[in-house]
């Protein structure tokens, strides 16, 4: 009995002990940061590992596909979950993210401390800031990111194709400046029986490629989805500007390799690994791949170039990229550690080292610098195009108008449904709805 | 000592559990076993079921931080009179009604083929069952190569040898939906051959033997011994096949996406309560008006199935 009271007495002790053990170390000791699967995920975690051989604090980068990314954090925002410390959101999630609370205000943080003044004006309005010129900001610039286009430069530069190109169409073949030229382009390259098309473009339904792609063209052309502060989309979404914008994608969807129907950013560059496309569209981020011998064999002769102009010179890129939120349902001491490493993040030599790694920096001294415009051979297309980047909605209803935009779009480019003014114009009446719905306009 | 030590306490201990066990009637013994099982059923499904019918006559997103809003049939209403859920209706409709009549035919064809033994019979059944046991996304991935105009087989396959002039099966509104109905037969005949090989197995061959000393044709014997035979199991096939059809998600996402006049009703449930709307409330009602639809497509089925039973 004896025996058994002291086994007991010992036991509880080793127990009261060890929580005391846990309890003695109550600071942060990991991070855990939600990003979308790709690339500059991968070198985020490099980043991270870096950050945790100075401090000692390890930061997970948790990867999910972009089909369901969206969805997965939204989740967690239901549950009001803390899986995850910090995301690494769309710019589209502002204004949902901001209006039900999920995102904690870093404007203290940013502009208290300078970080703000860091970054370029058109990223820290974009990815960070909610409402728009508010001046409060719920998110530091990570990833800069827009579309822009990879080409072969070995066929651009074939005296024969050259000849041949000038002779059919006027003008020598060279980097598109305008989008029309773009899409002689394509038509030139498109020689099925060889197997070889124009060029890729975005078409995917799932979330929300096919809207950005065709986004390039509308922006360019002088369009827009929304007018005023009450966000007229009438009239506008399916303006003569805009359907001429829609009408000329659709077109060079005429040249795109077979198959690429439902065809994001691994699709692009597939087909032009493979071969089958002279030309694509992707967001910037995705370029590493292309620019790596070992899995593209036409790297060395891959050349890249930003958006062209519409008919009235006007250019306009699609934007992509995100920035780094922390999670407002974590604990305060959280908070504070995920601010600490976006902090150290921010800082000069860090976001040097993200440019070195392949992250596309929003820092405004590192992107100017030599060193970045030379570490990667469409840095210099980046730089240009992030000089005229222009966003989708960041309201709270941008996930309503998403699908919308998505279905309309996906049936006329890929499906041929209608007619480009009949699918605006069916967009504009529904996105309305919707915008009504909300309360906008009202 | 302690012989009798023992022999004293057991008297007062023994009797007493022992008539404790015996309080325990065979029915509550039955309901202690069910206990768990219901637990898990009240709090997994029903507790659940009963909340969601709630949403579904509310405004509310479960993401949004604000409490449900009681609209009445307000989303009913509006699902019921909305043109495009309709069409994810009709869309429904038609790839079920597609896919399971192409599923029976190609299903009980190949039951008959492997209803009497031969060398290798064995191994043949079991490869067919292959495609069922496969996860849809995996099924819907390799389909997507495998009708790639350029590099896809099945194009060659059906006699398109020049990749320029091929169809676009996942390209095309015309297309799209057969090429789903192809993958969905492909993946689920095998259980319609399956069941069609069990009801098969058990006709008697003296039915055979008689109807063959009367003369009667293959044909006579098919219609009138082999079908009404085989057909219960058949009916509970068709069954299973229906509803299944009527909640396609994973192979629709995974070919079109949804695309191409291809959203399916469970597609369109799916977009509604999360892909970027997260509309709570709409969402349950759809689901709701799916699960009605389904219960009685399955209770016409079912007095089918029983009046070709009792017939």
């Amino acid at each position: 009995m004896l025996k058994k009271t002291l086994l007991l007495v010992v036991l509880v002790a080793l127990v009261a002990l060890g929580f005391g053990a846990v309890s003695a170390q109550e600071g942060v000791t990991e991070l855990t940061i939600w990003w979308a699967e790709w690339d500059p995920a991968n070198f985020l975690q490099q980043i991270g590992n870096e950050y945790a051989e100075e401090t000692g604090i390890t930061v997970n980068v948790v990867q999910t596909p972009w089909g369901e990314f969206y969805n997965r954090v939204a989740a967690e925002w239901a549950a009001r979950g803390n899986a995850f410390d910090m995301v690494v959101g769309d710019s589209q999630w502002l204004g949902q993210a901001v209006t039900e609370g999920h995102y904690l205000n870093l404007t203290d943080f940013l502009v208290g401390e300078g970080i703000a003044d860091t970054v370029t004006p058109a990223t820290l309005q974009y990815y960070g800031e909610y409402p728009s010129g508010s001046g409060q900001y719920y998110a530091y610039p990570t990833e800069g990111d827009a579309d822009g286009w990879a080409y072969r430069k070995d066929l651009f530069e074939d005296p024969d194709n050259m000849a041949a190109f000038e002779a059919a169409y006027g003008y020598p073949l060279a980097v598109p400046e305008t989008w029309e030229q773009l899409r002689d382009i394509a038509e030139f390259f498109t020689h099925p029986d060889e197997g070889l098309y124009g060029v890729g473009v975005y078409t995917q339904i799932d979330y929300d490629a096919i809207t950005m792609g065709y986004e390039n063209t509308m922006f360019s052309y002088g369009g827009n989805w929304w007018e005023g502060e009450d966000y007229n989309v009438l009239g506008i979404v399916n303006s003569p500007e805009n359907v001429a914008a829609l009408e000329l994608y659709a077109q060079l969807y005429d040249f795109a390799p077979p198959g690429t129907n439902n065809a994001f950013f691994a699709e692009m560059n597939d087909v032009f690994i493979n071969g089958q496309a002279a030309m694509i569209m992707n967001y910037f981020a995705f370029f590493p791949a292309l620019a790596n011998p070992e899995i593209n064999p036409y790297a060395e002769t891959t050349g890249y170039f930003a958006n062209p102009a519409g008919p009235d010179g006007q250019r306009f890129a699609a934007l992509g990229g995100q920035g780094t939120s922390v999670n407002a349902y974590i604990s305060e001491e959280r908070q504070a550690a995920a601010i600490d490493f976006l902090r150290w993040f921010a800082q000069e030599e860090n976001q040097a080292r993200w440019g070195e790694l392949g992250g596309y920096t929003c820092n405004s001294n590192v992107l100017e610098s030599e060193e970045f415009l030379s570490v990667a051979p469409f840095n210099p297309a980046f730089a240009e195009t992030m000089t005229f980047v222009k966003d989708f909605f960041n309201i709270p209803e941008f996930g309503s108008l998403l699908p919308i935009t998505q279905n309309y779009l996906h049936g006329f480019i890929v499906g041929g449904e209608g007619t480009a003014q009949e699918a605006l114009d069916n967009m504009a009446a529904e996105m309305d709805e919707v915008l009504a719905e909300a309360g906008y306009g009202a | 000592m302690s012989q009798a030590t023992t022999g004293a306490a057991a008297p007062q201990v023994t009797p007493y559990r022992a008539a404790g066990r015996r309080h325990l009637s065979d029915r509550q013994i039955l309901l202690l076993f069910i206990l768990p099982t219901m637990i898990l059923l009240i709090c997994m499904n029903l507790i659940p079921l009963i909340y969601s019918l709630f949403l579904s006559f509310t405004e509310y997103s479960v993401i949004s931080g604000t409490p449900p809003a009681w609209v009445g049939l307000d989303n009913y209403t509006q699902i019921l009179t909305s043109a495009d859920f309709w069409a994810n209706f009709a869309t429904t409709g038609r790839f079920a009604i597609l896919s399971v009549v192409l599923e029976t035919a190609v299903g009980f064809g190949l039951a008959l083929l492997l209803r009497y033994k031969f060398r290798g019979s064995g191994i043949i059944t079991t490869l067919i069952l292959v495609p069922m046991m496969l996860s849809p996304i995996v099924v819907a991935t390799f389909w997507k190569l495998i009708f790639n105009p350029s590099y896809g087989i099945f194009n060659y396959l059906i006699g398109f040898t020049n990749p320029n002039t091929a169809p676009e099966w996942l390209g095309r509104s015309d297309l799209a939906m057969w090429a789903i109905v192809i993958v969905d037969t492909w993946m689920w005949s095998p259980f319609v051959m399956l069941l069609c090989l069990a009801g098969l197995s058990a006709i008697p061959d003296y039915l055979y033997e008689a109807a063959s000393i009367d003369r009667a044709s293959a044909w006579f014997q098919f219609r009138r011994i082999t079908l009404p035979q085989v057909m219960p199991l058949l009916l509970i096939a068709v069954l299973f096949r229906t509803i299944e059809a009527f909640k396609q998600f994973d192979l629709v996402m995974g070919l079109t996406g949804g695309g191409l006049g291809t959203e399916t009703v469970s597609v369109r449930l799916y977009r509604l309560a999360f892909q970027g709307q997260f509309d709570t409330g709409m969402s349950s009602a759809l689901a709701y008006i799916i699960l009605v639809v389904i219960i009685a497509i399955s209770n016409l089925l079912i007095r089918a199935l029983n009046r070709v039973r009792e017939g």
